[in-house]
């Protein structure tokens, strides 16, 4: 019980210590609201004159809505590693690794921290969204599924980002690697297009992309006529047992970004 | 009196390159301990393998009763570490950074708020408690990292190379209040450092490391009888020490 306690106090330590940076200096938290702004305003509008792609029936300004959202919380959580390695340059997560408290607590912490800017890119999509008349989901708690799945997307990518970090250890070799990945894993996702649409080879990778299934369980808990391809249950599945496994990955791992 | 920190054949190998070699030392309780070295002679290493940051290759190593492979976390629980770089986070206040640290050293509410006015008070810092850290001068910022350290009233404190890059003034207040640590609470120190004159006033004991060896140990008045010279200096000493070929 007590080790319960003090994992969990631990964690909101570092949840806290994250909120308390943001409130000093909160630009960041704006500037992430631009891109899927643009990304709905200038592409969402060019393209939903097309009608090409086969979206089963909700108009394409509906159906990528959930798609930027999604992208929105990856990219933002793709380079959260990065502080990791500024910590690591300065010489603050030292700090933190000879303190008694649990390294998976640590990661875990810092994977919250990232759902709480992801809560904080949800609110700015939805308004944009809502502003650009897209058909919403009338149910309430549809929209609390929805955040629950920007949380878990943002504690996947920011943790797999902070196992990256650990291993690269440099900046540049980091950023290398962050932009490599990024958009594989947004174009290998159905964010802005049915799966079936692909390729078969890019199927098969898109598949083990947790970004479709964010994507496929946003779709069908935001919108007024969502559908789900994979089912939600399996959604959710996928998406805490790998938020889930990368906890205890990144757990074992971080201590080597020091080394 | 007590051992608190003990080595036996302590190794840490980086591939082919063995920076820490068969190392074996013990510190006792009250001790300040100074490691002196070239760079690359295995000071860092050494620390890091001492507060868990790195496991050894090969021998043991105990901190504090406790072994630093099995039983790292038991060891995180006794020690401080004042690391090279500074690790004040500096987007965040004084105060942020010492609440922090209460906290994941699981330090009650009453404590904590006790604690916390009292590290920013000694470090002179209770003016500036709101102020984010990353404005703080250099000597500000590794009087704040020293009482972070303390918050959880370590056995052993590790500072590597606490005055490097500092001015003279800001020396001086880091060495007075390693001396208080060292007085009042009788706080077991191991620092590092490349200041002959800092190694003499503060140390009751160094060790100089050349290779991944141990190759001197004693006081500082033993080290330069060791030397025959009446008038040698510590530098005379370190740099006989240290020029030697490897083993």
């Amino acid at each position: 019980m007590k080790r319960t306690g003090e994992f969990f106090s631990a964690t909101f330590t570092i949840v806290e210590l994250e909120f308390r940076k943001l409130r000093h200096d909160p630009t960041e938290l704006v500037s992430r609201a631009v891109q899927p702004m643009l990304w709905l305003l200038v592409f969402g509008n060019v393209f939903s004159k097309l009608h090409g792609i086969p979206t089963g029936g909700v108009p394409y300004l509906d159906f990528m809505a959930p798609g930027i959202l999604s992208q929105s919380v990856l990219f933002m959580s793709i380079f959260y590693g990065i502080s990791s390695i500024r910590e690591r340059d300065t010489g603050i997560i030292v700090r933190f690794l000879v303190s008694p408290a649990p390294r998976t607590a640590l990661v875990f912490g810092k994977a919250l921290a990232a759902g709480m800017r992801a809560l904080s890119q949800t609110a700015f999509v939805y308004v944009v969204v809502v502003l650009m008349g897209v058909h919403l989901s009338s149910n309430p708690l549809a929209h609390l599924g929805v955040i629950l799945l920007a949380l878990l997307g943002a504690a996947f990518f920011s943790l797999f980002s902070l196992l990256v970090a650990s291993i690269t250890k440099t900046q540049e070799r980091f950023m290398g690697i962050g932009q490599l990945m990024t958009m594989p894993l947004f174009f290998a996702s159905s964010a802005l297009y049915p799966i079936k649409m692909m390729p078969g080879w890019l199927q098969v990778v898109s598949h083990i992309n947790p970004l479709s299934y964010q994507v496929d369980a946003m779709r069908a808990l935001m919108l007024e006529n969502g559908t789900s391809t994979f089912g939600l249950g399996t959604d959710f599945a996928v998406l805490i047992l790998a938020s889930g496994a990368m906890v205890a990955i990144a757990g074992r791992i971080y201590s080597q970004i020091v080394t | 009196m007590d051992t608190i920190v003990e080595t036996d054949s302590l190794t840490r190998k980086f591939g082919q390159f063995t920076a820490v070699n068969g190392l074996s030392i013990s510190v006792q309780a009250g001790e300040t301990m100074g490691l002196l070295g070239s760079n690359g002679a295995g000071k860092s290493t050494l620390i890091k393998m001492l507060t868990t940051l790195l496991p050894p290759t090969s021998g043991d190593a105990m901190v504090a009763g406790f072994d630093v492979a099995k039983e790292a976390s038991q060891v995180r629980r006794h020690i401080g570490y004042v690391p090279q770089m500074s690790s004040v986070d500096g987007s965040l206040t004084a105060t942020e950074n010492l609440e922090v640290f209460a906290k994941l050293y699981s330090l009650t509410r009453a404590e904590r708020r006790e604690r916390v006015q009292d590290a920013l008070e000694y470090s002179g810092l209770s003016k500036f408690a709101d102020r984010l850290a990353g404005t703080f001068s250099g000597g500000m910022g590794r009087r704040l990292e020293i009482a972070i350290s303390t918050l959880h009233r370590p056995r052993v404190l590790f500072l590597d190379e606490p005055t490097s890059g500092l001015d003279p003034v800001a020396r001086d207040t880091v060495w007075d209040r390693i001396r208080t640590l060292r007085d009042e609470f009788g706080t077991t120190l191991f620092l590092t450092t490349h200041y002959m004159e800092e190694a003499e006033s503060l140390c009751s004991r160094i060790a100089i490391m050349h290779a991944g060896h141990v190759v001197a140990l004693g006081t500082p008045a033993e080290l330069k009888a060791s030397w025959g010279d009446p008038a040698a200096t510590m530098d005379d000493v370190f740099i006989h020490y240290s020029s030697k070929e490897p083993a």
